[in-house]
């Protein structure tokens, strides 16, 4: 019955971080490649929130570039709308559909243009895609952007330094909604914001998302707020996606020790009194990752195998995870201690 | 009553500006016992890290204590030369800050200086205090501490950088740590290492803390009481259980509101409309009036002060007339 809008399948992107040439040859070093994202595959429905959550250097946010097209894969494929758009070349055949994708970006500071009046800023999609001809339809439309975002329509002649934050945020948005998309990839759109600002950044993408029909990819390190915007959500570490699933399931009977870890890890504000175990250990450096599980040097539950096979992604009902410990059925029951169960 | 270790009243800090004076932080007082954590939790621009800053005499020029009066163990130290604080600083106070990567200076190995710390302040010879410093780094659980004393700031990670700083902080016994967003930086499972720390080093060495943080989550887990800031004041100060559960000032309870939870799912986050006044433009009255759901008259007119209203103080007239009847 859904309609698959956004399928991304086995999409890999590798970073060339080798020193230059001459200190190759000198030093007698090879290569260096990180391998930022790894194949990972989902799928998006059209209407819903994705997102994806991890920690720095997971490659969450490449995925995001990746997806809009501002990085080229190294590897798998991206299909949005049944179009393929993996590569340059292939979005350009489809610029159609490409064009249907718009990013907001976490600093609302630095991308917007500081020379320009916000309502250049805002009109600049519609020119350059050509929506509306005629410099006052454009004016009223950037004016009624303006005011869906919650700003006003004069504020179109001030410059963005004359906004706080979170009005910064709400005309990136306007930015973004300029160009009539469907699709939006949302790259920690509220980090850089305070939590009551945060709050009403939230509350406006949801009621966009309500009205104007929207598809998110959202990404985010807090948990908290992922598990308030997103239908299913998908945790990234090391460049892969380890574990999968809807909202409800993930937050009440996560699988992926990861995932477990990171639950844990979210300071308890309900102050129920709940001990928490920090897990051992910091992220790898994605340069030179662990042996086959990425995740084994920091796992309660690694054992031989996981030291040298790398986990396929194993289908679960409601989601999919990629641990030995759930396909072997050695995974301990969830404690549960932090969300109310699933059911 | 023990005799608190840091006691604050009614201080102000002032920066003079071309346009006329921004007071950043108004009128606050508090104290912390021995022992205790106390959370200062606040926006950005709400004066937390200032009052801060101020505590330790570190504020920037020509931001400076303009009134009230700052007593470290019963002494006064608002008013000390600069030689004088300079001995307080890192021996009896030691300070966290967000960034470990410019709190550590990058061209000396960690080992140097904690043990030039160590030396500044300690009668010790060089050998005791290198000793010293190899105890403090496996304290703060860093593997292998005799070797990676000798390494420098740029080998260790964000995490372990952060220990780093947190044993340089009470490498000469401390009794009040001034730690200023110390796992603003760090991932969440980073965070939570950090924390837990922190939290168990100062039970254990009996130091008390004065933990500035935007993230009520952090000042949950750590903090005995807790001061929220709004505009350079404070807005309401208690039990951390109190003022999380039970909040008086509609600023606290709306904040409270705006942060998502895994708990419960809320199909709208709570959300305080506008933004926190600029420090040129604090409105008359009470400063968070223009964006309180619950303004009357009065609190565009009068400014409130801290009011008792339940196992907490509040700055709200609201409180006043719950106590009143």
């Amino acid at each position: 019955m859904a309609e698959t809008m956004l399928k991304v399948e086995g999409l890999k992107r590798y970073f060339d971080v080798s020193p230059p040439w001459l200190n190759r040859v000198l030093d007698g070093s090879g290569r260096r490649v990180v391998h930022a994202v790894d194949g990972v595959s989902f799928s998006i429905e059209r209407g819903e929130t994705f997102s994806l959550v991890g920690e720095s250097g997971c490659g969450k946010s490449t995925v995001a570039r990746l997806v809009v097209g501002l990085y080229d894969p190294s590897g798998g494929q991206i299909t949005f709308e049944g179009a393929d758009l993996s590569g340059a070349a292939a979005r350009r055949k489809h610029g159609d559909k490409q064009s249907r994708m718009q990013m907001i970006f976490q600093d609302p500071y630095a991308s917007l243009n500081p020379r320009w009046r916000v309502g250049r800023i805002i009109a600049e999609p519609i020119r350059f895609k050509k929506l509306i001809q005629g410099g006052d339809k454009i004016k009223a439309r950037v004016g009624e952007l303006l005011s869906l975002v919650g700003l006003s329509p004069a504020d179109a002649d001030k410059f963005p330094h004359e906004f706080s934050g979170g009005q910064r945020q709400r005309i990136s948005i306007a930015r973004a909604l300029a160009g009539q998309p469907e699709f939006l990839v949302c790259d920690e759109p509220t980090s850089a914001l305070d939590v009551s600002v945060q709050a009403q950044i939230l509350n406006l993408m949801a009621e966009l998302q309500a009205e104007l029909g929207l598809t998110y990819l959202f990404i985010s390190h807090n948990l908290a707020v992922v598990h308030h915007v997103s239908d299913k959500v998908g945790v990234m570490y090391l460049g892969r996606l380890v574990e999968w699933a809807e909202t409800r399931t993930l937050f009440g009977r996560p699988l992926h020790p990861y995932t477990r870890m990171l639950l844990d890890a979210i300071p308890d504000l309900d102050m129920s009194g709940r001990s928490r175990t920090p897990v051992a250990g910091e992220v790898p450096s994605p340069i030179n990752p662990p042996s086959g599980c990425s995740f084994h040097p920091r796992c309660p539950l690694a054992n031989e195998r996981c030291k040298r096979e790398v986990p396929q992604s194993l289908t679960v009902p409601g989601g999919a995870v990629a641990c030995h410990a759930v396909q072997e059925g050695r995974l301990p029951p969830w404690h549960g201690g932090t969300v109310a169960a699933a059911e | 009553m023990a005799e608190p270790v840091l006691e604050v009243k009614n201080l102000r800090v002032e920066f003079p500006t071309r346009r006329g004076t921004l007071v950043a932080v108004d009128d606050v007082s508090f104290s912390i016992a021995p022992g205790e954590v106390l959370g200062v939790v606040g926006e950005s621009g709400a004066g937390k890290s200032m009052t801060g800053s101020a505590v330790i005499g570190l504020l920037t020029p020509p931001g400076r204590v303009a009134a009230g009066e700052i007593r470290l163990m019963g002494r006064r130290i608002d008013k000390l030369p600069y030689g004088e604080m300079r001995k307080i600083r890192g021996r009896q106070i030691g300070a966290i800050f967000q960034d470990p990567l410019t709190s550590l200076n990058p061209l000396y190995r960690i080992g140097d200086q904690l043990v030039e710390t160590i030396l500044t302040h300690l009668p010790m010879t060089k050998a005791e205090a290198r000793a010293r410093a190899i105890g403090l780094l496996k304290e703060v659980g860093i593997p292998g501490a005799e070797d990676r004393i000798d390494h420098y700031p740029h080998q260790f990670s964000g995490g372990m950088r952060q220990r780093v700083v947190i044993a340089l902080a009470l490498c000469c016994n401390p009794t009040l740590i001034i730690a200023d967003e110390p796992t603003t930086a760090l991932d969440v499972s980073i965070q939570a290492q950090i924390i837990t720390l922190l939290k168990r080093l100062c039970a254990e060495h009996g130091c008390s803390v004065m933990l500035v943080t935007h993230d009520m989550g952090v000042i949950a887990e750590t903090a005995d009481r807790v001061a929220v800031m709004y505009a350079g004041r404070i807005a309401e100060i208690g039990p951390v259980r109190d003022v999380i559960k039970h909040a008086h000032h509609p600023y606290t309870r709306g904040l409270m509101g705006a942060i998502p939870t895994i708990s419960e799912r809320e199909g709208r986050l709570n959300q305080i409309d506008g933004a926190m006044p600029r420090l040129n433009a604090i409105p008359r009255g009470c400063a968070f009036n223009p964006r309180c759901p619950e303004v009357f008259d009065r609190c565009r007119v009068d400014r409130p002060d801290l009011m008792r209203a339940g196992g907490s103080l509040a700055a709200c007239w609201k409180a006043e007339e719950a106590v009143n009847g």
